[in-house]
């Protein structure tokens, strides 16, 4: 298992190096600079100054001078300067990603929580009231644009009950992180509650359950020793996938209350033309998205003995 | 007795009205937003150009002048006095005795030399060195040619003289937070340091930023207005979404909040909030400018047209919900130069017509206009001239871009229009210097406008020394640039701070309402924060 874990880190490599050509070509190709956007737009630009931070930024330079240049900093671990912070994007990059994280995990949470169980039962009842009412929940959750709902709940929770804080990160604050993570994570539960009942169904009628039924094992065994562990490879392929999606979910989210995570950084630097910390916020990401499948691969063989690398 | 009785309650009265009520005193946190396109850059002055950066460095730092919101001009903040000799073009200053920075030390003569030639220098690409350009010799520092700026000359610790290259009234550029005087040893000790956790003499000292949520300043004890300010804590949080400022402020977790075209007729008829609202006409100018490369436009009479043919009035009230003042001309209501007796382009369809028919487009044209998804001046508001223009045979197309991308086709001349909200303010002179001939188009001048008469107006203006002469030239300058109609005049953007009713002290900033200086602000008893 180290040495899949070993090669499959190894892989790392060329995935970045690739998805760092197409970002970087891209982002480069994008009309607007930051020269401009480093000002207040409704102002006169000075033509002077514009000319001095494209020098000072390197941005005059062709576009494959500045990719070799970008490619040797990332090679030693360095994701350049910010042109409009004037800060380093490791230093930027890093003091953003643990409240993502931390929002991402408590999205997770909650969503592991309350949507396994949620189709583990519906699958188990299935055609009755408690089925139909998880599955219509299940449906609403998707749908639901995160942007509403977190207003719904802030609305609620924080003017009608004053309950919550509406948004900040409160300096770690739980109750602050509490509405941010409910929104982020309500459209995940829902999908893990739709996936988990469908990998149940399908379980549920393999011929080895109905062995175990007929050798007369209690049907609380047959649930948790059969169907639940059979079942949790299949949810585990969709949780690890959809988390990838939902750390690119976080943007609308940190938006709305204000959560100083990766997801706002990215948004605010694409606008600003802010080169440097969008490379550097992508890749992140992708390196979390990354990690995150290798953990879930090495775990099937922890839920499934009968995987093995 | 009971006159006795009716001048105790006057007294009383008149001591509440002029104190911003009783229960007003000293102390406690007052909560703001900073809500203008997510995190702070920088709060280094001099090396920002960000109104969301400065909103905060207000509070931190001084500058040789400060703008007084009520009376709308720069008043003297650092200095105390200054001389000016009779061609305009020295002025002597006698600093404040005892401003302390953040640091403990006193401020002198030498920082303020030392950060007007931090500003000139070409490595720092500080876009207030437009402020500080008109001081002898600041040029050349710019251009890298010479090291000081040789027009400020140190008398002694408190005094020192400034020659100007042109008689302007230098408190405009003077009172601009760019501006800031700040310690040489505190950016000396590092640049990227300063930007993080800056030193400034201010009357409120940084405390920390966590990164994309909130700036905290505490109250600086050795400020130089004794007893000011009166608040302790002031709190800044980044809040760029609209809709999530609306609800902190509804739960009492913001202070106060800027309003949005969609927030402020809710506003208006909430009974808690509607009499807690200050507004102003903000100097900024919201304008279609057109591309005088553009054929049909290169004829002023298709352009006049155009503003006859709109009911910007209408636009306002139905799509702005009355967020904005109608525009008579470029200068806006708050600028010393406003000319009271201008009544903007008339919505009269037959003129519009007879121009186009004149300027031989009575068959009209098809233009494409870009804009960004702004909702006061974007896209939106394009669409809404669609009808307008159809009357007299016009076909707008409207073109979605976002910001970067415009301001790039902006300042390339790469459009037939675009619709954008420009700087109007505060000096007169400042602003209409943007549309001379002789500015390039990469410079502001997008329009590529020339007309002779127009820069002669404003030569008259900088050349003379008497103040309503130079009003004079302006006015008459404005006009010019009025009646050639670069631009179709649309609004003055009419800015409003909603604010809780514990909170005494919001001013009206007609150069940006957000521009906000805490130095008097008061919060009540009945403040959750206090």
């Amino acid at each position: 298992m180290r040495a899949y874990a070993f090669r499959r880190i190894l892989q790392f490599i060329p995935t970045i190096l690739i998805i760092s050509i197409i970002m970087f070509v891209l982002l480069n190709l994008l009309p607007g600079n930051a020269a401009l956007m480093a000002g207040d737009q409704r102002k006169a630009p000075d033509p002077r100054v514009v000319e001095q931070l494209k020098k000072e930024w390197g941005i005059d330079k062709p576009i494959h001078t500045r990719y070799f240049i970008y490619l040797k900093g990332l090679a030693r671990g360095d994701l350049g300067t910010s042109f409009l912070r004037r800060e380093p994007v490791n230093k930027l990059v890093g003091n953003r990603i643990w409240p993502t994280l931390r929002l991402s995990f408590a999205a997770l949470l909650i969503s592991l929580v309350i949507g396994i169980p949620l189709g583990f039962i519906s699958a188990l009842k299935r055609g009755t009231l408690i089925d139909t009412t998880a599955m219509i929940g299940a449906v609403s959750g998707v749908s639901i644009p995160q942007f509403w709902l977190g207003l719904m709940l802030m609305y609620l929770f924080s003017v009608i009950l004053g309950w919550l804080p509406s948004s900040g990160y409160g300096h770690g604050k739980i109750s602050h992180l509490i509405m941010p993570a409910i929104t982020l994570g309500i459209g995940y539960t829902a999908l893990l509650a739709r996936a988990t009942r469908a990998a149940v169904l399908e379980v549920m009628h393999k011929d080895y359950i109905r062995t175990a039924r007929a050798k007369g094992l209690s049907e609380f065994l047959i649930n948790w020793r059969h169907i639940m562990r059979n079942t949790m490879v299949l949810v585990l392929t969709t949780a690890g996938l959809q988390f990838g999606a939902l750390i690119g979910q976080t943007v609308i989210v940190e938006k709305l209350f204000a959560w100083p995570g990766l997801g706002s950084l990215l948004v605010d630097s694409i606008f600003q033309r802010d080169i440097p910390v969008t490379q550097g916020c992508i890749l992140v990401m992708i390196l979390v998205f990354l990690i995150v499948n290798l953990v879930v691969d090495l775990l099937y063989s922890v839920v499934d003995p009968r995987i093995e690398y | 007795m009971k006159k006795i009785g009716m001048l105790l309650l006057a007294a009383v009265t008149a001591f509440l009205v002029t104190t911003g009520g009783a229960l007003a005193s000293s102390g406690g946190t007052f909560i703001f937003c900073a809500p203008y396109g997510g995190d702070l850059f920088s709060l280094d002055m001099h090396k920002t150009s960000r109104t969301q950066d400065y909103i905060v460095g207000l509070n931190i730092n001084r500058s040789l002048y400060r703008w007084d919101a009520d009376q709308s001009k720069p008043v003297l903040d650092l200095a105390t006095g200054v001389t000016i000799s009779a061609d305009g073009k020295t002025y002597t200053f006698t600093l404040r005795k005892g401003v302390k920075f953040h640091n403990g030390r006193t401020l002198t003569a030498d920082d303020v030399i030392w950060s007007y030639n931090r500003i000139a220098q070409p490595k720092t690409a500080s876009s207030a060195a437009s402020y500080i350009a008109n001081i002898k010799g600041a040029d050349k520092v710019m251009e890298g040619t010479a090291k000081t700026i040789v027009g400020l000359h140190k008398m002694d610790d408190l005094t020192f003289t400034m020659e100007l290259k042109h008689p302007v009234d230098i408190g405009y550029a003077l009172c601009k937070v760019e501006t800031a005087i700040v310690p040489r040893e505190a950016l000396e000790a590092g640049e990227a340091k300063f930007a993080t956790n800056p030193v400034g003499c201010g009357p409120f000292k940084f405390v920390k930023w966590v990164r994309g949520s909130e700036v905290i300043l505490e109250k600086f004890d050795n400020y130089y207005e004794e007893g000011k300010p009166y608040i302790d804590k002031l709190i800044y949080k980044i809040m760029p979404e609209g809709a999530a400022r609306d609800i902190a402020f509804r739960a009492g977790e913001l202070d106060a909040n800027i309003v949005g075209a969609s927030q402020y007729p809710v506003y208006q008829r909430d009974p808690q909030i509607k009499d807690h609202m200050i507004e102003v006409a903000e100097m900024y100018t919201r304008i279609i400018g057109f591309n005088s490369e553009f054929k049909p436009f290169a004829d002023k009479r298709v352009r006049q047209a155009i503003n006859h043919a709109i009911n910007a009035e209408l636009i306002i009230k139905k799509l702005l919900k009355n967020k904005a003042v109608p525009a008579t001309g470029f200068l806006p209501t708050s600028s010393p130069a406003y000319d009271t007796a201008m009544k903007g382009y008339e919505y009269n369809l037959t003129k519009a017509k007879a121009l186009m028919k004149e300027a031989g487009y009575e068959k009209g044209f098809t233009f494409e206009c870009i804009a960004t998804a702004n909702k006061s001046w974007g896209v939106g508001i394009v669409e809404s001239l669609i009808p307008f223009m159809k009357r007299i045979n016009i076909t707008i197309k409207p073109q979605q871009l976002e910001g970067a991308a415009l301001g790039e086709r902006a300042r390339t001349g790469k459009f037939d229009a675009f619709i954008w909200s420009i700087e109007s303010g505060p000096d007169p002179l400042e602003t209409l210097n943007r549309f001379r001939s002789t500015t390039p188009v990469s410079a502001g001048n997008y329009t590529a406008y020339a007309n002779s008469d127009y820069d002669h107006a404003l030569d008259m203006a900088a050349a003379t020394g008497s103040a309503d002469e130079k009003l004079s030239w302006l006015k008459k300058a404005n006009r010019i640039l009025f009646d050639d109609a670069p631009f179709w005049f649309f609004n003055y953007n009419k800015a409003i701070i909603a604010y809780q009713p514990w909170v005494n002290g919001i001013k009206p900033v007609a150069i940006e309402m957000m521009l906000q200086d805490f130095t008097n602000l008061k919060l009540d008893e009945s403040s959750p924060r206090k």
